[in-house]
Parts: C-alpha cells; sequence; structure tokens
C-alpha cells in the first residue's frame, strides 16, 4: 500500500470498523478515535515497519499512543492487519475482553505501550527510542500526543530530553484537534502553537492536513529531515471526524448516542468507504 | 544459606553509595543490557565512574524524574534493565503515577533507587526527608520495596536485582553504614533473617534501626527480656512465615523504621500478623509528623529513633504481652 486512493481506502475501512467498535458498545471516547483514523491508516499502511505475524518481533518499530483513550481506532487498524480477530473488536470493553478504553501492552496483540495516564507516553517513546538505539537495528518509534495532553508537563520534560539525545528515530504526531474533555483547548488551557513550541525545543515540526492522507505519508517519509532531530508533526485534525453526532460539538471526548445516531453514522461512513473502494478500483482500470 | 552478625558496631569504611556503584559496574561489564539514569544527581548518588566506564548505558535525564521514570520503563520495553536514581522523595511521591502507570502496570522491569532514606536527608530538611517512600509505593500491587541495610547486604542483593523481573525500589543510604553482617552473609529477597535469638519479644527491625535494635536488645538482656531480632529488609512481599513464627514463639513485636509508622514497615508488620497471629504490637518509627532540618544524631533524637527508644518500647510491649 502506499498510494493516495489505496491508503484513502483503508482510512475508512479503520473508519467503519471503530464505529462497529463503538456502536456495540453504546458510548465512548469517539471524538479521539476518528481524529486519528488517518494517521493510523499511513502508519500500518506501510511507513510502520512491523509484521502482524510477529507482534513480539524485537527490531520492530513501536508505537506509543500515549492519547491511550483513542485505543479503539488503534485496534480496529490492528485487528484489520491480522494481530487478532475482526470479531473481537465487538468485545470493547466488556467484561474479560482484550480491548479496553485505554492501550494496554499486556492485553492486545500488537499494542507496544501501555497508556492511559496523559503525558507518559511521551517518555516511555523517549525510552524506546533511546533502547532501539543501543540495539542499532534501526528501528523507530513513533508516538501519538494529544493537543490537550500537551498540558502535562511531562510531555515537555521528554520534549527537552528527545532532541538532547539525538532521538531522530522517535517520530511524534499530536492530535491538534482543538477539543479537550472540558470544552476547547484555547480556553480551557491553550497549548498554542504546538510545532513552534516543538520546534524552539529542537524538534523538526511539520503541520499537515490530519485527514489528508496523501499529506501525511509525505510528511511521514520526511522525517527524519533533520540528522539528530527527533520529528514532531502536528495533525490539524477534527474531534469525531466522519461521525456526524460527534463532529462540532463542544463536548465530545466521551460521548453516549442513540442507535439511530449510530445507525447513520455507520452508514454514512459505509457509503464513504464504498466510494474509496470505487476510486481504487478506478485507478487500477486506469 | 546464613548470614554472619558482626559483634562489633562500626561505622563501614566505605560508602554505600561507592559499594552501589562497584556492584553496578561489576554487573554491567558482564551484562550490557543494564543501564543507569540519574536526574541530575549523578554526583551525589555517586555514580560518576559508571557513568565514565559506561558513557552509553548511562543517561543523565536532568532535573525531569516523571520522564526519567518513563524513560526507563520505554528502556525495559526493549529488554534493557535499568536502574534509575534520585533522592527517596523525588523518586517515589514525585513520580508515584509513573512508577504506578508506566512501570508497574505495564509489568516492565524496572529498579528505581532512591537516596538518602528518613533521618538521613539530616542537613537537606523536611522537604527532601523521605518518611513515606516505601507507604506511598506499597500500595502499588507486585512492587517489591527493599532497604538494604549495610554494604555486605547491599552487594549481595544487587546480583539479584539485575536477574530478576518486576518493579523494584531500593530505599538506599548514601552514607556510611553501620556494619551489621560479616562478609560471606547470604540473602534472599523477601526472606527476612534472624540476627539474634530471644524468646520474650521481637524486633523487626530495617535500614540504620538495625543497629539500633541489637543494641536494644542488649540492653534488654540486662533488664532480663530476652529479645529476637530480625532484619526484614525486603518491605513488600513481606516474610509472612517468618513474621507468624516470631509472633507465636514471642509474643509480642515491636517494628522499627527510619520512616511514618503510617504506612510503613510497622504498617505492614500489623497487617501481616493482625489476620493470623495477632499479638501486642509496639511501633517505633517517625510518628505522623513531617521531617526537618538537622544532623542525623539530633533527628534521630528528635523522632524517637534510637536503641534506648526501641528498648522502652519492648519493655511496654513485653508488659502488654504478660498482662494479657
Amino acid at each position: 500500500m502506499g498510494k493516495k486512493e489505496e491508503l484513502r481506502l483503508w482510512a475508512e475501512q479503520i473508519r467503519v470498523a471503530a464505529l462497529e467498535e463503538f456502536a456495540a458498545l453504546g458510548f465512548g471516547h469517539v471524538g479521539g478515535a476518528m481524529s486519528l483514523v488517518e494517521t493510523l491508516a499511513v502508519l500500518y499502511g506501510g511507513a510502520m515497519r512491523v509484521d502482524p505475524a510477529r507482534p513480539a518481533w524485537a527490531e520492530r518499530d513501536r508505537l506509543v499512543v500515549s492519547k491511550g483513550h483513542a485505543g479503539p481506532a488503534v485496534y480496529a487498524t490492528l485487528a484489520l492487519k491480522g494481530y487478532f480477530p475482526r470479531e473481537e473488536l465487538l468485545t470493547l470493553n466488556k467484561p474479560g475482553t482484550r480491548l479496553p478504553s485505554h492501550c494496554d501492552r499486556l492485553k492486545t496483540p500488537g499494542i507496544d505501550m501501555t497508556t492511559g495516564s496523559l503525558g507518559q507516553g511521551m517518555s516511555t517513546a523517549c525510552g524506546l527510542a533511546l533502547g532501539q538505539r543501543m540495539d542499532g537495528a534501526g528501528a523507530r518509534t513513533f508516538l501519538i500526543l494529544g493537543d490537550g495532553e500537551c498540558d502535562e508537563g511531562q510531555v515537555w520534560e521528554g520534549a527537552l530530553f528527545a532532541p538532547h539525545y539525538k532521538l531522530d528515530n522517535l517520530i511524534a504526531f499530536c492530535d491538534n484537534n482543538g477539543q479537550q474533555l472540558d470544552g476547547y483547548v484555547k480556553n480551557v488551557l491553550d497549548t498554542g502553537d504546538i510545532a513552534a513550541k516543538f520546534a524552539a525545543f529542537g524538534w523538526y515540526a511539520q503541520t499537515v492536513d490530519g485527514h489528508d492522507v496523501g499529506a501525511l505519508a509525505e510528511a511521514v517519509a520526511r522525517a527524519p529531515a533533520r540528522e539528530g532531530a527527533p520529528s514532531m508533526i502536528v495533525l490539524k485534525t477534527v474531534k469525531g471526524k466522519g461521525c456526524p453526532f460527534v463532529e462540532g460539538r463542544e463536548f465530545n471526548h466521551h460521548v453516549q448516542f442513540t442507535k439511530e445516531e449510530m445507525d447513520g453514522a455507520l452508514a454514512g461512513a459505509r457509503a464513504v468507504l464504498e466510494a474509496a473502494e470505487a476510486a481504487v478500483k478506478g485507478g487500477a482500470r486506469a | 544459606m546464613s548470614v554472619i552478625v558482626k559483634t562489633a558496631r562500626e561505622k563501614e569504611p566505605k560508602m554505600m553509595r561507592e559499594v552501589y556503584c562497584d556492584t553496578l559496574m561489576a554487573l554491567a561489564a558482564e551484562d550490557r543490557r543494564i543501564v543507569a539514569l540519574d536526574a541530575d544527581l549523578m554526583s551525589s548518588s555517586g555514580m560518576k565512574p559508571f557513568a565514565k566506564a559506561y558513557p552509553d548505558r548511562f543517561v543523565n535525564c536532568g532535573i525531569a524524574e516523571a520522564n526519567m521514570v518513563g524513560v526507563a520503563a520505554g528502556l525495559s520495553a526493549t529488554g534493557k534493565i535499568p536502574f534509575a536514581h534520585s533522592f527517596a522523595c523525588f523518586a517515589s511521591r514525585r513520580v508515584c503515577d509513573q512508577i504506578f502507570i508506566s512501570a508497574s502496570y505495564a509489568r516492565l522491569n524496572v529498579r528505581i533507587v532512591g537516596t538518602d532514606p528518613g533521618v538521613t536527608a539530616a542537613y537537606n530538611g523536611g522537604t527532601h526527608m523521605p518518611l513515606e517512600d516505601m507507604a506511598v509505593l506499597r500500595a502499588i500491587p507486585e512492587i517489591t520495596l527493599l532497604e538494604p541495610t549495610d554494604s555486605v547486604q547491599l552487594r549481595a542483593l544487587l546480583p539479584q536485582l539485575a536477574e530478576s523481573r518486576g518493579v523494584y525500589y531500593i530505599r538506599l543510604m548514601r552514607k556510611n553504614a553501620v556494619s551489621v553482617f560479616g562478609e560471606g552473609s547470604e540473602f534472599s529477597i523477601g526472606r527476612g533473617e534472624t540476627l539474634r535469638g530471644g524468646q520474650d519479644v521481637t524486633l523487626v527491625a530495617s535500614g540504620i534501626l538495625v543497629a539500633e535494635a541489637m543494641k536494644a536488645a542488649e540492653e534488654l538482656a540486662a533488664l532480663g527480656v530476652e529479645a529476637r531480632v530480625v532484619n526484614l529488609f525486603t518491605w513488600k512481599p513481606i516474610d509472612r512465615a517468618l513474621l507468624e513464627r516470631c509472633a507465636r514463639e514471642t509474643g509480642a513485636v515491636v517494628t522499627c523504621e527510619n520512616h511514618n509508622v503510617v504506612g510503613g514497615l510497622g504498617s505492614a508488620v500489623c497487617e501481616a500478623l493482625g489476620e493470623t497471629v495477632p499479638v501486642p504490637v509496639e511501633r517505633v518509627g517517625v510518628q505522623d509528623q513531617f521531617g526537618e532540618v538537622g544532623p542525623e544524631d539530633y533527628l534521630r533524637g528528635r523522632f524517637r529513633l534510637n536503641a534506648v527508644d526501641i528498648a522502652a518500647a519492648a519493655v511496654r510491649v513485653h508488659r502488654r504481652k504478660q498482662a494479657l
């Protein structure tokens, strides 16, 4: 995979699978999961060196989803990649499930780091990247932060650490959807120009449309653009992207929804998926 | 396995931090997975020789303890064996959630070393005086909490720490310990050691109070009270079998810790015995107070952490036992 249409299709497959997870539950962190769908499509659509048959392969690239509540989007991606059966997605948060709200490295095949206490993924990602460099096999660590998460001081401890130790095998994203639990980031605790802040800390910072798979793939391919500099890719995103009853709402961190609302969202997402399939087929014919 | 208990109690010639650094360097020479981290306290922890010998395996994280614990957890996820140090107050209460989530809940393989326990923080004063580090961390499931008594014990425990898997917190004094154990003593994590026999009362001691408990036992013998002395250097998991046996055989217990009695060794012993062999207990330690600045001798007196305080508690608990 790698062509833009194929990545688009892959993203829509993830979006539908993630919505199906939430549909089976009736509530959840829909907003922050939907905003990451395209990023996950690019990462697991060729950017990351991973092998679903060997989730514990020592030399694999790692992903730390520091905004651990995006777990359901990651689970959808991993299931579609074959890390575990797709039917298992419907067990999200059910008793005894391997798919908890927040990412857990011990429960879910393919999850590399346990997260859920915001800010901590920044540091564990730094440790992973440092350990990979000690091993010398050229593996990389990818990290996904949230913009609200950047309220946490620990994020900035890690932001100092990574350039100091020249961790250019660390590629971070910040899901800049502009919203956190209590409302808009600019009103709760403004994290401002995140790319400028990371650039000032010594990172190679880029800003892209987080729903444009082509632009995202190019940004990831450019990293590391500067030797010794960790990468920060700020994702301009919409919280709840592709889910009409979540998009545009001020309080959409954790939502409950009716069956009708979700049926509508799923019908819309499946229609987009079909269009993406047609685009790939059309491209193949051409 | 056995321990050799010294009769003369003198300060050791080498500081605990030197022994820590020397031993870790010897282990690192054999095992490339060992990595040391510090939070701008390498000069205090005595790890400069390690940093010089293994620059690629020493990570100074700066004054950023939360990040250091996360980096250690991440390193361990790539198979490294990290030993991360800060002063005990910062290595515990400041990073409680990082130890909890990034290391323990994630079941990673991390060693946290906290120095200057309790009143040994002396001139750094109340802000730096960890009287609650073990209590804060004791509520974390599966964590192992250790307080090495002297350099012989520390040297024996470090190789076990390098070989084990899990999250370990080592409460370590930096300066010269009073020598308790002879060379050749053997220890096992999780197992307490009996240093002196006695049938009237058991003194359960850790850290700098082990030597005080031995002294107290001698004073008590002169009063006709035969005190057994046990060194419980592993606070968690606690050696229940040994405690229960001692409680059954002596019928009274005094706990001795350089720590708040709330949540510390005294609490842990009471929890263990209360469910099985409930006998009268007295807890020598800091009585739910903040630390303060001053020389260690002054602080030991101020918080009643001396042999005389242990002996008085032993007499009290012995009387309670007889009144039953």
